[in-house]
């Protein structure tokens, strides 16, 4: 191995290394606040990435009607919620998330011609319709199990993976799909040469993630869900709702996989089940930060991110065998070096 | 109790079983508006399962709590917040690995949700009634001595503007001098028109604070009356006061 080929891969793996850490850090925070080990993360990748190209196919995506069909079911949920509590009030909200904003997202698709439209504005379109399969999700699968234990929680998740994969089996079919580079070109520093989709990666999986410390350094909100995953009784006893905490946490792992889908789906074709993977090396990433710090973990992702990168060089028929064989020292060097905490009642 | 006016919390035949064993059988108690009222009573007599009740931490298997006249159904702990119910739990439920002003930030969170934007000016009013907590407003919470938690806790929940706040054990694990501070807060929260509810085992420093008082034994009320009253019944005297009685 020369140089060359030594900055190549290393620019590739601080590349999905990247990515890994944003998933990583969604992972995080949607155990820390909800306890639920987010399976589904990466499905929520591959629906980011396959509707954008679906709506630069100029198909209408699956995810469209998986939004109206989601949003239907959890309208009727919470309306007989509402009604036989006698919550009124609660109606309208209800109504207006969950069965008008779907269908003004429709309206808007119809309106436009989704194919036609700059690239910013498509993937615009493309968070719209996934980033709220997130807090539906959450509402539908994990809210009723708020008090269940972190295994059945666990197997919730991975049931929920399996029908996510299988509706994106069904909308956007067994063909991958890549989408152009968001600009063309490239950079030349000395003897690397780095392609202008790992600058915006890089770019923007930085201010995403400087956006995310903001958000819980610095906002009310943030703090409230920082405080959930604290105590989640003090948060309670502060009027810091369990399931607007859940929900809210859900909705930023959405955010956080389908805006990741958007970024790699330029780098390397994602078909209908490519998520999993990618979202479990971001799950290796978040167990080398022991489920609970940020900065370890997204550091682990981008380990992850060289290794595979390194790996898929020297010994590319075991790349994904090294990858996750990273997680036993780590998990043996966790269960001797942190004491058993006793899972909170 | 006063005329004319409903009290602001009222617990009618309340019980609460776990499982099949009933922790608390039929209690009733008032608290009346700018009220303090202790419940005392010896360890597992059932106050904090009282408490948890009311606030909507622990499921009622029967009886009726009305606040402010107006009867609760099952109303959830965070609805109890929005109403204007603040609990300090024994265990402070402090969140340890934020700051001080972070914890009373919080404090004000169902207020913040619903457009209340004055937190800085409310924080301004608690630092005033424990200028010690200004001097650690950066300090994380995990990091202050057992009396500075209690504050901090207390302070918390007044940052909620609460109407009624439920307070349980609030002296344990202090140094005298500690409690007598933070009894000295709590009575005069009664003049900022908060109603309290006190639960206790030290029973001399409640009584001492309160106006009414109960005594509650393996899930009943087993004596109620006037702080005056009690602090000289007999019964209260040597089972709770000790041999020392009034001083």
């Amino acid at each position: 191995m020369d140089l060359q080929i030594a900055l190549l891969l290393g620019q590739d793996g601080i590349t999905n290394g990247a990515i890994y850490a944003l998933l990583s850090l969604a992972l995080v925070l949607v155990f820390a606040v909800t306890r639920v080990i987010f399976i589904p993360q990466g499905e929520f990748v591959a629906y980011g990435a396959l509707t954008l190209a679906s709506f630069q196919a100029g198909k209408l995506p699956g995810t469209l009607w998986l939004l109206i069909g989601v949003g239907i079911a959890v309208a009727v949920v919470d309306l007989v919620v509402a009604i036989r509590s006698r919550q009124r009030r609660r109606i309208p909200r209800i109504i207006g998330w969950n069965l008008v904003y779907p269908a003004l997202a429709a309206a808007l698709i119809f309106a436009l011609t989704p194919a036609e439209l700059p690239l910013l504005a498509q993937v615009v379109l493309s968070l719209i319709l996934v980033v709220p399969l997130g807090p539906m999700t959450y509402r539908l699968a994990f809210q009723p199990l708020a008090e269940a234990s972190v295994l059945v929680l666990l197997i919730v998740a991975v049931g929920v993976h399996f029908a996510m994969v299988g509706l994106g089996l069904l909308f956007f079919g067994a063909e991958g799909s890549r989408t152009p580079a968001f600009s063309d070109g490239s950079l030349s520093l000395g003897s690397l040469t780095v392609n202008a989709q790992t600058l915006w990666v890089l770019g923007s999986s930085l201010s995403l993630i400087v956006v995310l410390a903001f958000f819980f350094e610095r906002t009310i909100y943030g703090k409230a869900l920082r405080a959930t995953a604290m105590n989640r009784t003090g948060a309670r006893l502060m009027g810091i709702s369990t399931v607007m905490a859940g929900k809210l946490s859900f909705l930023l792992a959405s955010l956080i996989g389908a805006f990741s889908g958007i970024l790699i789906a330029p780098i390397t074709t994602v078909y209908y089940d490519t998520g999993f993977l990618i979202g479990l090396k971001g799950f290796v990433g978040a167990i080398v930060g022991a489920l609970s710090s940020y900065p370890l973990a997204a550091l682990g992702a981008l380990l992850v991110g060289l290794l595979e990168a390194f790996s898929s060089f020297w010994a590319s028929a075991f790349k994904e065998v090294i990858v996750f064989t990273l997680i036993i020292p780590v998990l043996v060097w966790l269960s001797l070096t942190t004491h058993h905490v006793e899972e909170e009642e | 109790m006063m005329e004319g006016q409903c009290p602001v919390l009222e617990v009618d035949d309340l019980c609460v079983s776990y499982g099949k064993v009933e922790a608390l059988h039929h209690v009733g108690i008032r608290v009346g508006e700018g009220q303090i009222v202790t419940v005392i009573g010896p360890n597992g007599a059932g106050k904090t399962t009282m408490l948890s009740a009311v606030m909507g931490v622990l499921p009622r298997s029967r009886g009726v709590v009305r606040f402010r006249g107006e009867e609760l159904g099952d109303a959830e702990v965070e609805d109890m917040v929005s109403l204007g119910v603040n609990l300090v739990p024994e265990s402070r439920a402090l969140f340890g690995e934020m700051s001080v002003e972070d914890n009373l930030l919080l404090g004000c969170f169902h207020r913040y949700r619903g457009g209340d934007r004055d937190q800085l000016h409310t924080m301004e009013e608690v630092f005033a009634i424990f200028p010690r907590l200004k001097e650690r407003r950066d300090q994380h919470a995990g990091t202050l001595s057992g009396g500075e938690r209690q504050m901090l806790a207390l302070a918390r929940a007044l940052m909620a503007k609460p109407r009624l706040l439920m307070l349980d054990e609030p002296s344990l694990g202090l140094a005298p001098l500690i409690v007598k501070e933070i009894f000295r807060v709590v009575a005069t929260l009664k003049d900022r028109g908060v109603a309290i509810l006190l639960v206790e085992q030290n029973a001399r420093a409640a009584l001492q604070i309160a106006d009414y008082g109960y005594v509650l034994e393996t899930g009943e009320v087993a004596l109620e009356g006037s702080c005056r009253d009690l602090i000289d019944d007999p019964k209260v005297i040597q089972s709770y006061l000790g041999l020392g009685g009034r001083h």
